[in-house]
């Protein structure tokens, strides 16, 4: 059987862009900084010691927020540096499909995102240590977690396709990470509560990142949590290369 | 016919780049783009490359057009971008492994097609070196032997000598004529001279539009030299 055209371009790609992620010091720097930030809030603002019960609730909860800015960070050279660079004209005169520069590039972020994720697992093996959590539902949550992150850089993917720009793209990106998180928030739900009525900031909240993340987190996800978290990046990487092909088309 | 450029337009806002652009090239030819800077060379070259769409006219590779079949197009040939654009954390042996790969080449393949572009671009024994640490020359050769790699007929290099010290073009100069023999090539260059010692023909293009296209012996004739014919058929002010 043939071999689908698609398929070895885009693993090309992912390991390529992987192979940058590994040889450029800046995603070792931003990965440190999560794992900072996330032993932080998890010890300091989570109280990890001082709620004396052996579970990461206190961990996960600031998933997403650590990803909302971490991983946009990871994401925003994912386009924006090979317009820069001018490596992009390489790219687009590859005879390869545009989803599978998409999907390649798309997939090496994750795969730092899904590293840092395993990098946080000593305290997976402490909490077994310390008394006897729920591993399988730790597990979801990191399932959950996974999946939330590949969202976060999707969103940094169009960023970094929209606007050929660096900075601008991981403002951008944290800026719409924001608003799809916070949309779950009580603070923002209250305030539309205001506004619209109890049932329509309902509506809106469940849109958000944070309200599918929040049953995960305690270790139960929802099919239909996964097939928002899939259905967001699926919509993301549609958007990045329609942004992509765009640019054959110039300033028309 | 290896290549039929016909009637191409494109325009960035109000701004015409390329005006109705045509012309044909055969297996054999070397053709030199000449123009002032904005003339519309690198528009037309991309557009041919397949990375822009034209808003009117056509590009056929063996018959296919690009707008159309973009892929089919882009098999076969082999295109080197203005200052040639490399992943500066590679080496040449893995950026050339992953453009093999990435054009669909399997392992044995990619690993075959590499050590014979590596060869013909004359790129030696630093090839695992990391490429930021490579000279300017060495790493225009690499992007060469990246637009050889599928061994294309045709190939469109956009300044493949521009910011070249005198030795290293020569180089590059040399490497141009050799595939020249059984291909096509198009190239843009700023240098007269450079059109003279490489190209079959030259193709003089003004504010989008194609002002000569003649054997360059033929433009010297008719103007007493390449500078004059240049300078007679090209308004050649500052645009912006």
């Amino acid at each position: 059987m043939k071999k689908q055209p698609g398929l070895s371009s885009m693993l090309a790609i992912y390991r390529r862009e992987l192979l940058s992620y590994l040889t450029t010091p800046t995603a070792y720097v931003f990965v440190a900084v999560f794992l900072f930030a996330i032993g932080l809030f998890t010890f300091q603002v989570g109280a990890f010691f001082e709620t004396r019960r052996a579970d990461l609730s206190g961990f996960f909860a600031f998933h997403p927020w650590i990803f909302m800015v971490f991983l946009p960070a990871i994401a925003m050279k994912l386009w924006a540096e090979e317009t820069r660079s001018g490596a992009i004209e390489v790219l687009m005169t590859l005879p390869a499909p545009t989803w599978a520069l998409v999907v390649g590039k798309f997939l090496a972020a994750w795969t730092v995102a899904a590293v840092a994720l395993v990098l946080t697992t000593p305290l997976w093996i402490s909490v077994n240590v310390l008394g006897a959590p729920d591993n399988a539902g730790i597990f979801t949550a990191y399932i959950a977690s996974l999946l939330m992150a590949g969202a976060y850089i999707a969103i940094g993917s169009v960023m970094s396709a929209l606007t050929g720009a660096q900075v601008v793209a991981f403002v951008l990106a944290v800026l719409v990470a924001f608003m799809l998180t916070a949309l779950g928030a009580p603070i923002v739900a209250d305030f539309f509560n205001g506004i619209v009525g109890g049932g329509l900031s309902e509506a809106i909240s469940r849109f958000s990142i944070l309200h599918h993340f929040d049953a995960a987190q305690r270790g139960v996800i929802e099919l239909r949590s996964i097939i928002y978290f899939l259905s967001l990046i699926a919509l993301c990487l549609a958007w990045t290369g329609l942004a992509v092909d765009a640019r054959r088309g110039g300033a028309r | 016919m290896l290549l039929q450029v016909d009637g191409l337009r494109k325009s960035f806002g109000r701004r015409r780049a390329v005006d109705g652009v045509g012309f044909s090239l055969d297996v054999g030819e070397i053709v030199g783009f000449l123009g002032p800077n904005g003339a519309g060379k690198t528009t037309t070259m991309r557009m041919i490359a397949g990375y822009l769409e034209p808003d009117e006219g056509a590009v056929k590779i063996f018959n296919i057009d690009v707008a159309q079949e973009r892929r089919r197009g882009q098999e076969r040939l082999g295109y080197l971008p203005e200052g040639a654009p490399l992943y500066g954390e590679m080496t040449p042996w893995t950026y050339l492994r992953f453009i093999a790969e990435a054009r669909g080449m399997s392992l044995e393949a990619a690993r075959h097609a590499v050590r014979r572009a590596a060869q013909d671009a004359r790129l030696g024994d630093s090839i695992q070196r990391p490429i930021d640490t490579l000279s300017k020359g060495y790493r225009r050769r690499v992007g060469l032997a990246a637009a050889l790699l599928h061994d294309p007929m045709l190939l469109i290099l956009d300044e493949p000598t521009d910011g070249l010290d005198p030795n290293q073009r020569h180089a590059v100069r040399d490497l141009i004529k050799r595939l020249g023999e059984e291909r096509g090539l198009i190239i843009s260059t700023h240098s007269l001279e450079e059109v003279d010692a490489v190209c079959t023909r030259a193709i003089v293009i003004d504010q989008g539009r194609i002002v000569a296209d003649a054997p360059p012996a033929e433009l010297k004739e008719k103007h007493g030299s390449l500078e004059n014919a240049f300078a007679a058929l090209t308004r050649g002010e500052e645009r912006a």
